[in-house]
């Protein structure tokens, strides 16, 4: 698979060859610039890709917003919309390919009391919300979804070192539970022992190399 | 109340030319460095006013209908041009965008006024109708698409991660785009809007003003002005929607993803 600059047509991803199966635990390592979230990006099909192509459960996705909803993209810097944190935790549940989704507030209730945050959380304005309370948030507006696969770009960078943990354990956990797979954009090194099954280096826009 | 009208002689015309002085003088005590580019509209107002002038006169002499076509379709064309320069953020096809918007829009809106005013003529294309009533539909729907074009592109420039969050969480291409779309065509909308919401009021529209000038009667000016008013309401959505539309359609494809960068050029 690869993807080139629009603008100036040059590659920026090349020749990347990976299958991601459940439970998988991936970290992309490299350098700034190597492609990292171009590749979380193109995974979840966000920005066209120009060569190859990717498969879904063995085949071409057709319908793009249902194979989002299954491979869910956290951004570096999550963006919030207007209002509580509670309406950005729902509005989303109003597109086509949500529709059997639920709202469900017990479920978020009991995933804030692993972060020892309780339901008053959900009543804060988004905007006013810390860089670590607003990841803290984009990954629960993921985990609603009941995706496959997380795309967790730089995860943890906006959290404080004490809540670190407790996030990668939350997260581990979800995949145990629903069998998911977690492809993570990681600087630390600690970090990428603690999360990784496999680590991808990137560099250039392709993947030299590959430890598990 | 009696037809007919006072004829202007170029000596009438050349005093009111001369109170352009008044804005010169203005300009040079106040400094305000204006005098040049004043010079240069007064002028360019009476050479392309005086050009248009023979230019009518001979088509409106010649009565043929390929010529009105042409001149017809001269001005929709540069209509759809300059409502696609004033833009800020242009991408590839959005002249072509901008055209077919104003050149249905309008064609379709102004075909309808032509039926229904100008019904009872001999012949659809005449001139005396057809030519400024397209005009009045063109500077109007011009307006309404160059307002919905920018305020596209501004929109989705500022709220770019909001649209792809959207698009991760499942949204399709519609459903991430929507509020955009729909703030863009209200923004090409609010001109025609308010000026129907005071027309008559706060101003009197030039084409009435000058038909009781030219003599006829207010009451009739006004109908004709309902009318107009309503058919250059009508063209505006219909341009507005459809070159927002269209643009859309070209900045997010049917993968659901969104072409950014096309509006960074």
């Amino acid at each position: 698979m690869g993807r080139r600059d629009p603008v100036s047509g040059r590659w920026l991803l090349r020749d990347i060859d990976l299958s991601i199966v459940r439970g998988d635990r991936i970290v992309l390592a490299g350098p700034n610039g190597s492609g990292k979230t171009l590749l979380l990006r193109s995974l979840c099909l966000l920005d066209p890709i120009d060569s190859g192509e990717i498969l879904w459960h063995g085949r071409p996705p057709r319908n793009i917003p249902q194979f989002r909803r299954c491979v869910v993209y956290l951004h570096q810097r999550p963006v919030v919309s207007e209002g509580t944190v509670e309406d950005n935790l729902r509005w989303f549940f109003s597109f086509k390919v949500n529709r059997n989704l639920r709202f469900d507030r017990s479920l978020i209730t009991e995933y804030l009391r692993q972060f020892r945050l309780d339901d008053r959380f959900l009543h804060k304005p988004a905007s006013l919300l810390s860089g670590g309370e607003t990841q803290l948030l984009a990954l629960l507006r993921a985990l609603s979804l009941q995706p496959e696969i997380l795309l967790l770009d730089e995860p943890t960078a906006a959290l404080d070192v004490e809540t670190v943990p407790l996030f990668e354990r939350f997260v581990f956990q979800w995949q145990r539970e629903a069998n998911g797979a977690t492809v993570w954009v990681s600087h630390t090194s600690e970090q990428i022992k603690r999360v990784a099954g496999r680590v991808l280096h990137m560099e250039n826009g392709t993947i030299t190399r590959e430890d598990k | 109340m009696t037809t007919g009208y006072v004829q202007l002689t170029f000596f009438q015309v050349a005093i009111a030319a001369s109170l352009i002085l008044i804005n010169g003088l203005l300009s040079v005590l106040l400094q305000l460095r204006l005098e040049w580019s004043l010079l240069l509209a007064a002028l360019r107002t009476v050479v392309q006013l005086l050009l248009i002038g023979s230019i009518l006169e001979w088509v409106f002499a010649a009565d043929r209908w390929y010529l009105i076509l042409a001149v017809l379709a001269v001005m929709t064309l540069v209509a759809g041009i300059t409502a696609a320069g004033r833009s800020q953020h242009r991408f590839p096809g959005i002249y072509c965008n901008s055209i077919v918007s104003v050149w249905a829009s309008s064609w379709l809106i102004g075909s309808m006024a032509l039926f229904i005013v100008a019904g009872q003529f001999d012949h659809w294309y005449h001139p005396q109708y057809s030519v400024p009533l397209l005009g009045m539909i063109l500077g109007n729907t011009l307006n309404g698409i160059a307002l919905g074009l920018n305020q596209l592109g501004e929109s989705l420039i500022s709220r770019q991660a909001r649209v792809e969050l959207a698009l991760t969480l499942g949204a399709t291409r519609w459903e991430a785009a929507r509020e955009v779309v729909q703030h863009a065509v209200r923004t090409g909308m609010i001109p025609i809007i308010n000026s129907m919401m005071v027309v008559g009021i706060v101003n009197l529209p030039g084409m009435m003003t000058g038909q009781i000038l030219a003599g006829a009667a207010p009451l009739d000016a006004v109908k004709y002005q309902i009318v107009i008013m309503f058919f250059i309401a009508s063209a505006t959505a219909l341009g507005t929607v459809g070159v927002v539309l269209l643009s859309y359609r070209r900045l997010f494809n049917d993968r659901h993803q969104f072409l950014h960068w096309l509006l960074r050029n």
